[in-house]
């Protein structure tokens, strides 16, 4: 048999095919990688591994839990208890939508040496509802009729407190001044007189103290830290950060209870210090409508962009705060604005400089929400060398006029709206230019939170080092130096709404800088304090 | 006369189809395998569609790895007989198999968003257009008009 030139060609023609695209396959995949590689090691960015702590081992820590509402459950949850009623209400949901993974999730996560013993909460409702899921034949929850009672009860290790702002400095003083562990919900505090009275309580104290900023432990937080540190933004000159919501929930039109009374309902110990006025199902349950016992959006919702940009930046209380807003898409009878832009100066602040020394210093916070609109606006840090965007993952982009990256920006080695680093705690490697896709499923929440291949919820990682360092020592990520600079920073905010003025800060003195004839705390507590102003003047 | 020229420019088209169609496998494998942080996950995870929960059992820690490994040596086998034209009805069923699998992870059904798409679909998409282009591929093999099996067949053409 014989081949001829045409029989090898129709028999081995595709052969070369086959090289060509497997060549071209190869050498394109095998560049892009060296590319992005060469970016990645420029940067040197160390992405986040998850926290470690110390097992909690031992007897359990008896837990006493004060306010057992919407919040008071979610913590209820990340300690390991979940009522009743709250796993019905998920198994219905999970009939309508099988991807609600909620009660799939909170069996799932890792069990914390504690045992709650004791709820302490105004309302009969909810006070018997934590008693009747949690109580079990050899722990029965023990119900306090107050927080004091509790706390000297001496069957109590921690506490957990998820009340009104007005009650949490006096509880966690109260626990602190008898080496209670404490884990309170933000704000730390409601006035500036309390927020020092606090700190000097947490640092007399034996016991642990940690805030609720839960978001401490979200992964992406800690490598932006990273990020931050190794001036791969350059000069960071502004910080925009957005709530926006449009909801009846996200406004605090919280749900009446039915069974909500003056008979179910110890009126006088939820008003403790604020102004005595009769009992008011809406105060009760939308108590974060009014001055007397919350703080609006400054306090609510200003103090997780400040603490989630304050535990990457580390930057502090501001030297000073503008604010301004009103009350324009919720004019429902509360005297909280639900429209407030914060601007906070730290002109003596620097993430470092590509530039020559001295030209850059100084950077403006700029916190802006609305309760009307809810587009979402991301959390970006803005620099002289590229920008972040700062959510569970995040991204980064050099900027077109970048000193530090001129050279691979002008070799188109670097391209301004294409990312040079992208992180994503779900995936298994950090991401330089990331792809379309990915970016897509980043953007779309399909990437979770991953501890070992489970998804895991911050609030139960952040009580898991509270409770860690009770049994092991350490210390907690948001502390009672971060929560002094969180409440602080958001009085600030609050106090220049209500005065129309700029609040200053003397970082040498720790104090507010005074305003003449101004009490600082009345002005925080005050219904309207331009009326109240005008009133005392007129008497 | 007119039937065998146009038979001939079939087989021809065929032929330049398969080598297509084995491109697009082959360019798809090796970039996957040149590339070990690439992973089937996010299109797993992504999944839509009555099958959804079948894919995210994929999406396992155990599981994952094997799913991307088998997807890329599928997706070589399918370009190498393709273009080789060698064992090619085999690899037009795995073919077959193969974008069965990626049509139902993403199905293009009118009520489901569409993700990471070029283009407009309903219920017909790409990944359906050419699992039909691998069936035709197996039942019209054309790998000894042009391919590997060129030479068994002309060995068997000789023997006679």
């Amino acid at each position: 048999m014989k081949w001829t030139r045409r029989d090898l060609l129709k028999g081995l023609g595709g052969l070369p095919i086959l090289g060509a695209v497997w060549w071209a396959g190869a050498t394109s995949t095998v560049n892009n990688r060296r590319e992005r590689y060469e970016i990645l090691e420029q940067l040197n960015i160390q992405p986040s591994l998850p926290p470690t702590v110390p097992g909690i081992e031992g007897e359990p820590t008896r837990v006493g839990i004060i306010g057992f509402g919407i919040r008071g459950e979610q913590l209820s949850r990340a300690l390991g208890y979940a009522t009743e009623e709250w796993k019905e209400e998920m198994r219905l949901e999970k009939e309508e939508d099988p991807n609600n993974s909620a009660l799939e999730d909170f069996m799932n996560q890792d069990k914390l040496n504690v045992n709650i013993v004791g709820v302490c909460d105004i309302f009969d409702v909810r006070a018997e509802r934590a008693i009747d899921s949690f109580s079990t034949p050899d722990n029965r929850i023990k119900r306090y009729t107050t927080y004091k009672e509790m706390i000297h009860s001496g069957d109590v290790d921690a506490v957990v407190i998820a009340t009104p702002d007005h009650w949490h400095a006096p509880m966690s003083i109260e626990a602190l001044k008898n080496n209670v562990h404490v884990y309170v919900e933000k704000p730390m505090t409601h006035t500036i007189s309390e927020t020092y009275a606090l700190r000097d309580a947490a640092h007399q104290s034996k016991a642990v103290f940690s805030v609720g900023h839960q978001h401490r432990q979200t992964l992406s937080f800690s490598t932006a830290r990273d990020i931050v540190e190794k001036g791969t933004l350059g000069h960071v000159s502004l910080i925009q950060t957005n709530t926006n919501r449009n909801d009846d929930n996200g406004a605090w039109n919280y749900d009446i209870h039915e069974k909500a009374s003056p008979q179910t309902i110890d009126w006088d110990q939820f008003l403790g210090s604020a102004p005595q006025v009769p009992f008011n199902k809406n105060h009760f349950f939308r108590w974060r409508k009014w001055w007397a016992y919350g703080s609006g959006l400054s306090g609510d919702l200003l103090t997780h962009d400040y603490d989630r940009l304050n535990c990457v930046l580390n930057m502090g209380i501001p030297t000073s705060v503008m604010a301004s807003g009103g009350i324009y898409t919720h004019n429902d009878g509360r005297n909280v604005p639900d429209v407030l832009q914060v601007n906070m100066e730290f002109p003596n602040y620097s993430t470092g400089s590509s530039q020559p020394k001295g030209k850059e210093k100084g950077m403006t916070f700029c916190y802006s929400a609305t309760l009307g609109n809810g587009f979402n606006r991301p959390t970006i840090l803005m620099g002289h060398d590229a920008s972040m965007e700062l959510g569970n993952n995040l991204t980064v982009w050099p900027d077109a006029a970048s000193t530090r990256y001129a050279d691979m920006l002008e070799a188109e080695k670097m391209k301004p709206h294409i990312p040079i680093y992208q992180y994503n705690p779900a995936a298994n490697v950090p991401d330089a230019i990331s792809s379309a896709t990915s970016q897509y499923f980043a953007d779309k929440g399909l990437m979770w939170t991953y501890i070992d291949g489970v998804r895991v919820d911050s609030t139960f990682l952040h009580m898991r080092e509270w409770l860690s360092a009770i049994k092991n020592g350490g210390k907690v990520s948001c502390g009672i130096k971060e929560g002094f600079e969180e409440a602080i920073s958001a009085h600030m905010a609050g106090l220049s709404w209500k005065l129309g003025r700029k609040i200053e800060w003397d970082e040498a003195s720790e104090t507010l800088a005074p305003i003449d004839g101004i009490d600082f705390d009345e002005v925080l507590l005050a219904s309207d304090w331009q009326v109240e102003q005008a009133m005392a003047e007129e008497a | 006369m007119t039937n065998e020229i146009n038979g001939k420019k079939v087989s021809a088209t065929i032929v330049v189809l398969r080598i297509l169609i084995g491109w697009h496998f082959l360019y798809e494998g090796v970039v996957k395998m040149y590339n070990p942080e690439w992973t089937s996950f996010g299109y797993l995870a992504s999944a839509q569609g009555p099958l959804k929960p079948i894919f995210t059992t994929l999406t396992a820690e155990a599981v994952i790895g094997w799913v991307d490994t088998l997807n890329m040596v599928a997706l070589l086998l399918v370009g190498i007989t393709l273009i080789s034209g060698f064992l090619e009805r085999m690899g037009s069923l795995v073919g077959i198999g193969l974008l069965s699998l990626y049509y139902l992870a993403h199905p293009s059904l009118p009520w489901l968003q569409q993700l990471n798409v070029e283009g407009n679909y309903w219920l017909v998409n790409k990944n359906l257009i050419e699992l039909v282009v691998c069936v035709l591929l197996y039942y019209y093999p054309t790998g000894h008009i042009f391919g590997l099996t060129y030479f068994t067949r002309k060995k068997e053409l000789t023997k006679i």
